[in-house]
């Protein structure tokens, strides 16, 4: 009795053929999924990550309502050409509070992971209204409509909570202050040193240039610091990685 | 085809140059559109007749033309994806005899153009495909006469 005569047995019948297909899956999963639990960590320990600021966090919220990521990645693979084109590589702990992650799969637009700082405010500003305006062969879309859309960070505080569900170590200090923080960062002759004090080197100022807080200042707020937060002289990389 | 090149896109050295590009955009539809979306037409022909008790299709003249259009805009759509997924895989990675990158991502986009319209032509034949199928079932319903009744339905007692 050849193989194929075995085969039959199984293509004939059908409780038999969901069994094994099962068994085929289970098998596949636990290969993948276990060899997880025999590692102590699977994120580096960097120093320099901490949780978004409201401002940032509003701002990254946008960012995935308008569904940027379908576009843009935030993972730079450690490639020659990708460090030489977007920056360092990225590390696991640097998305380590982004729920879900903004990693994505295409590249329609460039890499994102490495934005933060290297365009002006004013560049943003522009290419928001604008793509075609500062980069001649874009195909992205405009968002000038963010310069219309007024925030005022009411529910920012129930946000962070929400994200303290799922893992994110904001502290009950931070989540009391969340709308004076939020309206501090775009301040800049406010008092901001008990923002900076709960997040450090967060950039304090007016993002977009209008003197209504809009939905543009909380996404450039959160475009300025993508890929900034991790201090790469202190990141040892793990040889058994 | 599709199923062999998706874990031939998991492969390290493969995935280096694919990911991120149109290459799995391809992919994708090559076995969405080309693979499952031509299995839902061939159930919906063979199904619309024996759920509305129809001798016959409306038209075999239309299939025949929903097939060439499927078939033809898929392996445009799918090789046009193809090929600037490689375009532009490879343009990321080129690099000049100094060690630096010869073209900025803008140039990339540039690149593509002509196989974006390659691929909206393609899309655009897949999907009046599908509307010849629409009107072909359509006019199957309201205008073909019924079959007689079927043998299992008379032997019921």
């Amino acid at each position: 009795m050849g193989i194929l005569d075995h085969h039959k047995k199984i293509e004939t019948h059908a409780t038999l053929l969901l069994v094994l297909s099962l068994l085929v899956v289970t098998i596949g999963g636990l290969v993948q999924i276990v060899p997880l639990f025999y590692l102590e960590n699977t994120i580096e320990e960097v120093e320099g990550m901490r949780p978004y600021s409201p401002l940032e966090l509003a701002g990254r919220e946008i960012y995935v309502r308008e569904g940027c990521y379908v576009c843009h990645s935030q993972m730079v693979r450690p490639m020659p050409d990708e460090v030489e084109r977007y920056g360092a590589y990225s590390l696991a702990a640097e998305s380590m509070y982004d729920h879900p992650f903004q990693w994505g799969s295409k590249r329609t637009g460039p890499d994102l992971a490495r934005l933060g700082g290297r365009y002006s405010d004013e560049w943003h500003v522009a290419h928001m209204i604008n793509p075609r305006d500062v980069v001649p062969v874009s195909v992205m879309p405009p968002y000038a409509f963010l310069l219309d859309r007024p925030i005022d960070g009411r529910y920012i505080g129930d946000l962070m909570s929400t994200y303290r569900l799922v893992g994110v170590p904001y502290t009950d200090e931070m989540i009391a202050a969340a709308q004076d923080d939020f309206r501090a960062q775009v301040d800049p002759m406010g008092d901001s040193g008990p923002l900076l004090e709960r997040y450090h080197s967060a950039q304090v100022r007016n993002f977009d240039g209008q003197p209504e807080l809009t939905e543009m200042d909380a996404l450039i707020a959160y475009m300025q610091m993508i890929g900034t937060l991790v201090d790469r002289s202190t990141f040892v990389r793990d040889a058994s990685r | 085809m599709a199923t062999f090149e998706g874990p031939m896109m998991s492969i390290r050295a493969e995935n280096s140059l694919s990911h991120y590009t149109d290459w799995t955009i391809g992919h994708v539809h090559s076995g969405a559109l080309g693979w499952n979306g031509m299995i839902t037409f061939g159930m919906l022909y063979y199904l619309v007749p024996k759920l509305w008790r129809r001798e016959r299709l409306y038209s075999l003249r239309l299939v025949s033309w929903h097939f060439w259009l499927a078939t033809i805009g898929i392996v445009l759509y799918a090789a046009s994806m193809w090929v600037t997924g490689i375009v532009e895989g490879l343009m990321w990675r080129e690099v000049d005899a100094q060690g630096f990158l010869v073209n900025s991502f803008a140039d990339t986009v540039e690149a593509k153009f002509f196989m974006y319209v390659v691929r909206a032509s393609g899309g655009a034949m897949y999907l009046t495909g599908a509307l010849i199928m629409c009107f072909n079932l359509w006019k199957t319903v309201s205008s073909v006469g019924e079959s007689k009744p079927m043998a299992a339905a008379v032997a019921a007692e």
